[in-house]
């Protein structure tokens, strides 16, 4: 019986290198439910991060009451986070789950049936296309919702409406490995496996707090750093994360780069493989294009110029350089503290670029991984609900749009494909000012997401645009809307996403949701049905009733592209779980990594982008594009260093950025909903170096007021492990707030939101907002009566390098979930594709199809 | 060489108008927060190029009696207009003075090499590819700005 909040990664299961990972099934029961109380166990996959490990769910009397780690599943052989665990299922049962439709009338927001909320949006939006087409019209989804339900939104975006202005939440999170993977290869597509763990003999993490965002992929890495022939960790965060403790403990390097200066650590290291000739020569020739310009770009870039714009010791620089340089294998993960940073893609296009330089992709243990934030924006940008055009298609390639027009049977002037897409930031200027008059948002939370929170909030407050929310609960922003629609949640509906490595999962409806709560994509078909959109033979422009139907539709308009789920089917996605696509008639299992043969999906009329200016954005064209003639070869591109949009002043002296924590997953509507969670990470905080505390008589647990030019926060301090000169603050905290039974009842709830102080600023290439360079002042207001209730588990430990404070504010050791338990199958499945068993194991494996 | 010197004095007066034409966007946009930065950055690189003009107009010296050239004078952008017509009318204005620059550029590449001038080629070189890709920005800005300005803005 384990206490997974007190201990998030469980026993380790070390293996020599080369070995396949073993299973560990983590299993956890509401409190009074026994295993052999479960009714049934309704295969699915956790939706509570990008990694998207293969899980169960228990269902008893109707109702989830409990989850278990799938041992076939390729991603997570069995394990489950603390997350996946506690938070899975509780939120299904919360006693405020929305269950009516709500319109707004004289200012108050009332329940009423599905006909009218449902007429109320048809009235506005047959106005407004009446009255100012179909641009005045935006939607706003989420890295949350199904591959079926992105792809039936973005086909009535794209071809019933005709509108440009399609975005999710996804921008917040993952744009920039979207938008990095184009510039550097062509299209969007994770290059990488997790089994390049297995394989490689060093992994850099790249502003990645792995053991915080993705806890299972993290227990992966630690049963290679604890085994024999273990990689060493490279770990870029300035902050002193468990990634920083693990590449001390493993002879690697924590590189702490000033907030704001990646893309001059990156010109750094690049530059050490050029002085070093630890460059593939003849690899770079044949398979990759701008390796002189490149080389032109770092010149300047010396360990010691490195060291004095980033703050790091310059022989580090050189370090970190070597163990690149000179491994087999190395092993790339990239997350928010590249995207949510100063010249976000052209940092991670500079990873790309070490991995080319020495031909390190395409083999186990030479792999990238861009991570996603949320668990199902991968299909956000397959499917197209980020603007994208579906299946990784190239809105300015006229044969691309015609392929789309000709499966839609529409009009090719239809759709938008005029222009790029109209990405979050821009639709919310639009809403702002009106000329976006409908905003349809699903299942997210902007009003506490988005930066600079007090301006969205206005934006939704205001009376030039109609606000329509679907949801599970009433948020901060739906609060703010014109009509909200119940939405039911994961377990209550069917269907697919995909995950980080592009592994595709079927989640099968367990439970019936609550009240009138209907789907996602049953919603946006009524819509469609209500607004009556036809092809142009007449019949329905969208010609499915089911998920598996919309998800057939969709394999069909994959075919030959990158992103290929032709091979896939519901049937086939049952049993051994776990699929990474392509999967087709070339690789009917799925495919482990892409780019083995070396060919990059950079042909001009094949690729889904003709590539970027990475310092200002403007578009190349397709005649500029075809003059280079990539026909499959990469990109090396690089981009000059600028200091970040907002430096430290005298008023405001310290950098502030934002982050999560491993307790809680983007705006807390479920994790807070779970009294093990929420009760491990309460209330909001600030971090702080030892110095900068001292500097401003702050110790530990003092309420500090936090302020940018934007605006501020009051929240209690932890003296704890960020570099100094920086701040950091989680992202999570809104001003809903649970009950005392889950540890809630705070009352600073109103004065919390890391996000007051952020900037309205985005990177130029993949236009995600930069959430982390501001600048901003540190002050006391008051003594607290106990410590922070920041967790003592991870990066937001106490600084143990200095004398723990007094006794009444030293902090208390996290812990208090309820027991979940942990074991080991006695043979380790066989997992397909898997690079560390032979091929013949599939027959004698003692684990048949269907078996868990 | 009285007129390559009078167009080494153009390139250096239109660069200057250029800069302050983009602070100027950038300032009346500020609440297009891509415009603001991007134009303020721009800013930066056409003073760059003057910086990097200062030396060969010591040179040459400066020509300003020879005002033959000058009626192809573009005038800067005094005032910015607003909203988002306002923004798209205010780009293109940018890219007209932009273009300016860029083939005040070319000609003096082409008198460089005539001169076999090799400071004079790499500073005009340089200087015409970022202006290239100031003219690159401001076309995909146009081009995405462009729908909504002319359709639905109020
Ligand atoms: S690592 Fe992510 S997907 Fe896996 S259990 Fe934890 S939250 Fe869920």
């Amino acid at each position: 019986m384990t206490d997974r909040i007190a201990d998030i990664y469980g026993l380790r299961t070390p293996h020599a290198k080369g070995t396949v990972w073993p299973a560990r099934v983590d299993q956890y029961l509401d409190p009074g439910t026994e295993e052999r109380d479960v009714e049934s166990w309704v295969q699915s996959a956790c939706l509570l991060c990008s990694n998207g490990c293969g899980m169960d769910i228990a269902v008893k009397d109707g109702r989830m009451v409990g989850v278990r780690g799938r041992a076939t599943d390729v991603v997570n052989h069995g394990r489950l986070g603390p997350k996946g665990l506690y938070g899975s299922t509780r939120w299904a049962s919360a006693g405020d789950r929305l269950t009516r439709p709500l319109v707004r009338e004289g200012g108050r927001l009332v329940e009423t049936d599905w006909d009218t909320a449902m007429g109320r949006i048809v009235e506005k939006s047959r106005a407004l296309l009446d009255e100012k087409g179909p641009l005045s019209h935006g939607f706003y989804t989420s890295g949350q919702l199904f591959l079926e339900e992105y792809y039936t939104l973005a086909v009535i975006g794209k071809a019933g409406l005709g509108t440009p202005h399609m975005d999710g939440n996804t921008r917040l999170c993952t744009a920039t490995s979207a938008a990095a993977f184009k510039e550097s290869f062509g299209a969007d597509g994770q290059p990488g496996s997790y089994t390049d763990i297995e394989h490689c003999d060093a992994i850099f993490l790249y502003g990645h707090n792995m053991p915080e965002t993705q806890t299972v992929l993290w227990m992966r890495i630690l049963d290679r750093t604890r085994g024999d022939d273990p990689p060493r960790i490279v770990c870029v965060d300035p902050r002193r994360t468990l990634v920083a403790l693990e590449a001390e403990r493993t002879g690697g390097v924590h590189l702490a780069p000033r907030v704001g200066t990646n893309l001059a650590l990156m010109n750094g290291l690049t530059r050490e493989l050029f002085e070093h000739g630890w460059v593939d020569d003849d690899w770079v020739a044949a398979r990759t294009l701008g390796v002189d310009e490149l080389r032109s770009t770092v010149e300047e870039w010396t360990p010691e110029k490195v060291a004095d714009v980033c703050g790091v010791d310059a022989d580090d620089v050189r370090r970190a350089a070597r163990i690149f340089g000179e491994s087999e294998g190395v092993l790339s993960t990239v997350l928010q503290g590249f995207y949510q940073s100063h010249q976000a893609t052209a940092a991670s296009v500079a990873v790309h670029n070490l991995h080319l330089l020495r031909g390190m992709i395409g083999r186990p243990g030479a792999g990238i991984l861009q991570m996603n934030g949320q668990p199902t924006a991968q299909n956000n940008r397959e499917c197209g609900a980020d603007g994208d055009l579906p299946g990784f298609r190239n809105w300015d390639n006229p044969t691309h749009v015609q392929q789309l027009a000709d499966a839609w049977d529409v009009d090719v002037m239809t759709i938008p494909h005029w222009a790029p897409p109209t990405h979050a930031m821009q639709i919310f200027s639009y809403a702002e000012a009106g000329s976006i008059g409908l905003l349809w948002i699903s299942a997210t939370n902007p009003a506490v997401s988005m930066p600079e929170s007090a301006r969205i909030r206005r934006i939704l407050d205001g009376d030039q645009c109609f606000v329509i929310v679907q949801d599970l609960f009433l948020t901060e922003t739906a609060e703010l809307a014109d009509v909200v629609l119940p939405a039911a949640g994961w377990g209550e509906k069917t269907g697919c996403f995909t995950n980080v490595n592009r592994t595709v999962h079927l989640s099968e409806k367990a439970v019936e949701p609550p009240g009138e709560a209907r789907s996602d994509l049953d919603i946006f078909l009524m819509y469609a049905d209500a607004m009556g959109f036809t092809n142009s033979s007449g019949q329905p422009l969208i010609g499915w009733r089911t998920p598996e139907e919309a998800f057939d539709a969709w394999a069909a308009v994959t075919a030959g592209r990158p992103v290929d789920y032709t091979g896939l089917s519901y049937d086939k996605l049952r049993g051994l779980s776990g699929i990474p696509w392509p999967v087709n008639e070339e690789h009917p299992d799925g495919t482990d990594r892409l780019y083995a043969d070396a060919v990059f999906p950079t042909d001009t009329d094949y690729c889904e982008t003709y590539g970027h200016d990475l310092a200002t954005g403007g578009t190349v064209t397709e005649t500029e594009h075809r003059a280079m003639n990539p026909a499959g070869r990469a990109f090396l591109k690089g981009a000059a260093y600028t200091p970040a949009h907002e430096e430290p002043s005298e008023n405001f002296p310290l950098l502030y950025t934002t982050g999560r924590t491993v307790y809680h997953f983007h705006t807390r509507t479920k994790t807070g909903r779970s009294g093990d969670l929420n009760r491990a990470a309460p209330d909001a905080w600030v971090e702080l170096s030892a110095a900068d505390a001292a500097a401003r008589g702050i110790e530990e647990g003092d309420w500090v007021r936090v302020a940018s030019p934007r605006g501020a926060i009051e929240v209690r301090a932890r003296v704890g492990n960020v570099m100094a000169g920086a701040v950091f603050a989680p992202f999570h905290y809104g001003h809903w707030e649970p009950g005392a039974d889950l540890g809630g009842g705070h009352d600073d709830a109103n004065r919390r939101l890391a996000n007051e102080l952020t900037m309205t600023v985005w990177d130029p290439v993949s236009k995600q907002p930069t959430f982390k360079t501001a600048a901003c002042q540190v002050t006391r207001l008051r003594a607290g009566d106990g410590p922070s209730p920041a967790p003592t588990t991870t990066a937001s430990a106490p600084d143990t390098d200095r004398p723990p404070p007094a006794p009444q504010r030293r902090p208390r050791a996290t812990q208090g979930g309820k027991p979940t338990t942990s074991t080991q199958p006695p043979a380790t499945p066989y997992y397909l594709l898997d690079p560390s068993q032979p091929p013949e194991r599939a027959s004698t494996s003692s684990f048949a199809e269907g078996d868990r | 060489m009285p007129h390559l010197t009078t167009y080494i004095g153009l390139a250096d007066h239109s660069e200057k108008t250029l800069a302050d034409s983009f602070r100027a966007a950038a300032e009346g946009h500020a609440h297009v927060a891509d415009v603001f930065h991007i134009c303020q950055m721009f800013a930066e690189w056409s003073e760059d190029n003057r910086e990097a003009l200062a030396p060969i107009i010591q040179r040459y010296g400066e020509a300003d009696d020879v005002d033959e050239p000058e009626r192809l004078h573009a005038a800067g952008l005094a005032e910015t207009r607003k909203g988002e017509v306002g923004l798209l009318r205010d780009l293109q204005d940018l890219h007209v003075l932009a273009t300016l620059v860029q083939t005040t550029w070319t000609v003096i590449a082409q008198g460089a090499q005539g001169l076999r001038d090799r400071d004079l080629l790499e500073v005009a070189q340089h200087a015409g590819d970022q202006t290239s890709r100031q003219l690159t920005w401001l076309n995909t800005r146009m081009k995405q700005a462009a729908p909504q300005a002319l359709i639905v803005a109020p």
